[in-house]
């Protein structure tokens, strides 16, 4: 026993001394092992992803050599990058943007259909994922396996991307924009899906239980309780959405689904280069425009939300 | 006697605790009851059991000879449309106008394609507002009921069960987040429902000179169980310590727990 038995009782303050040495002790031991394993993943992701890959180039005086792919990858960004540019000189500026967007007409009518697509997408995913959002939340759920079953079909139809749904409605439905619709609809059913029953798991449950306890039913309930809460944050993620799916329809032609991809595809494989910047200009600009209006919107939307309330 | 509600041994556990433990009782028609006991002395578990917002573990709750804890789909939401509940926090849908909110109290007499379209008849309307002029909240009917003060949104609280046209009104501590004006706003207009449209009702109170002021008989929960049952004239001060196991406390102030001691000019 080495016990000193006349100690005197610690101070609070000191206890408090100690045991908070000891918490951040622990704390920087969680820091420095959680680091190693975020590291040591990383490093073993890139080694996979071939980031510390060697390889051979050509060098500019013709001859052959062993070099890290990085470095030698990183020039022919550039040299692709010349490829596109058309050759615009301020002289003949009208002609030769008439050359590089030589075929405006048949891109603003893909561009509309990008848009249209985008649009109709969205409106399917929002009618689907707002249906199942309810039966898919814990909190709303009437009872196991509507919620078993409407879990699983959203995790379904966002797990499976985009251009593989439209892939498989191509082969159903043929080459147009009506496999878009479907594809990116369905993804957008489980994405939007998801997204609004997390809001509805973040519901202040008093009103529902004050509808049912005037007789409401199960709809009831949702309608009356818990929609009115959850719509603000619906309509910020549907506009959020449509931006997404403008994205998405842009290149989901790539498979013969509708819209301005499959002239990325033919530009591609005809090797029109500056085709590909034209097309890429074009999206740029509208994704930008729909952008900068839906969240304008989204703003007013919230900006209504917290306004005077009379 | 005719539309008596009646719990005989009425239980109901929650894993292993006893919330409500063999409680029986008879409420007559038109009674104003209040329930007074500790927090946790399972007041508001029997009011819930009552509304069949729980089921009980065991026992039967019966009105006008009618066994409710049988009840299902229609007949249930029928029973919770007779039996109107009032909660602490008022339990509103703060997003929507107070007369929405008191429409509400219509729902179960409405199918499902006029539900969800929030489509109220005129007659249903006109009988919301009667409620709310009731109340003194006319002037409020669009405003949303989240802008409305505590003691405003119980009482739109209390239009939306009138609205329901219930045969008995439960009250779960209505008054407990409010100031004393409020409270006794609130107070007030349960009592002038329980007089003049004769519904009896059952209020969950925890300050006792609010439950002798206002009610005709007083019910003492401790632990589950009915520990006292009679007028507010037989709650002794013996019995009182007993309810609240003051056994410890020399002297028990009734106005340390008032919300009437501060009467305000409304």
């Amino acid at each position: 026993m080495t016990a000193i038995p006349d100690t005197p009782p610690l101070r609070p303050i000191d206890q408090f001394e100690l045991d908070y040495a000891a918490l951040r002790r622990r704390s920087r031991i969680t820091w420095l092992v959680a680091a190693i394993i975020f590291f040591a993943f990383f490093t073993f992701s890139a080694w996979l992803g071939d980031f510390f890959k060697v390889t051979q180039v050509t060098l500019p005086d013709g001859s052959r050599d062993w070099r890290w792919i990085i470095p030698a990858g990183i020039p022919r960004l550039g040299e692709f990058i010349v490829k596109t540019i058309p050759s615009l000189s301020w002289d003949t500026l009208g002609a030769d943007l008439g050359e590089w967007f030589w075929r405006w007409k048949v891109w603003m009518n893909l561009l509309i259909e990008t848009i249209l697509i985008a649009f109709m997408a969205t409106v399917f995913g929002v009618i689907g994922g707002f249906v199942l959002s309810f039966p898919a939340a814990r909190n709303l759920a009437p009872n196991k396996w509507s919620l078993w079953i409407s879990r699983r079909y959203l995790e379904i139809a966002r797990t499976v991307p985009e251009l593989v749904w439209a892939l498989i409605f191509v082969f159903c439905f043929s080459v147009g924009p009506m496999a878009g619709v479907l594809a990116i609809g369905l993804h957008a059913t489980g994405a939007l899906g998801k997204l609004y029953s997390e809001v509805n798991e973040n519901i202040d449950m008093r009103p529902l239980e004050g509808v049912k306890a005037s007789g409401g039913t199960w709809f009831d309930q949702i309608r009356y309780g818990a929609v009115p809460q959850v719509l603000p944050n619906i309509i910020s993620y549907t506009l959020l959405r449509f931006e997404i799916n403008v994205r998405s329809s842009s290149i989901i032609g790539y498979v013969g689904a509708g819209g301005l991809g499959q002239e990325f595809r033919e530009a591609l494989s005809l090797q029109e280069y500056t085709d590909l910047s034209a097309l890429f200009i074009i999206i740029f600009v509208t994704v930008i425009v729909i952008d900068f209006g839906s969240e304008k919107l989204r703003h007013r939307i919230i900006g209504i939300e917290k306004g005077p309330a009379t | 006697m005719p539309a008596e509600l009646k719990l005989e041994n009425v239980s109901r556990h929650f894993d292993e605790t006893k919330a409500v433990d063999n409680v029986s009782l008879s409420i007559a028609p038109g009674q104003f009851v209040g329930v007074i006991g500790r927090s946790g002395a399972g007041k508001s578990t029997m009011l819930r059991l009552v509304n069949r917002l729980i089921d009980p573990t065991s026992g039967s709750i019966s009105f006008d000879g009618v066994e409710i804890t049988k009840l299902k789909g229609k007949e249930l939401r029928n029973w919770r449309r007779d039996c109107a509940m009032i909660f602490q926090q008022f339990n509103l849908v703060e997003r929507l106008d107070v007369l929405t909110n008191v429409l509400i109290g219509r729902l179960a007499e409405h199918g499902f394609a006029s539900s969800m379209a929030m489509h109220f008849t005129d007659e249903e309307r006109t009988m919301a507002l009667q409620a709310l002029d009731r109340l003194d909240l006319v002037p409020q009917a669009l405003q949303r009921a989240g802008t409305l003060s505590g003691g405003q949104q119980q009482r739109v609280a209390i239009a939306k069960a009138l609205v329901q046209q219930p045969k008995i009104m439960l009250a779960d501590e209505p008054i407990a987040s409010l100031d004393p004006a409020n409270a006794t706003k609130v107070m007030d207009g349960l009592r002038q429902i329980n007089r003049q449209d004769k519904i009896t009702v059952l209020v969950n109170l925890h300050t006792l000179d609010t439950a002798r002021a206002y009610c005709d008989r007083i019910v003492a929960m401790r632990a589950g169980r009915v520990m006292f049952d009679g007028t507010a004239l037989q709650l002794t001060d013996d019995v009182v310590r007993d309810i609240y196991g003051l056994e410890g406390l020399a002297e028990f102030n009734e106005a340390v727990t008032s919300t009437q001691g501060l009467k305000v000019p409304a």
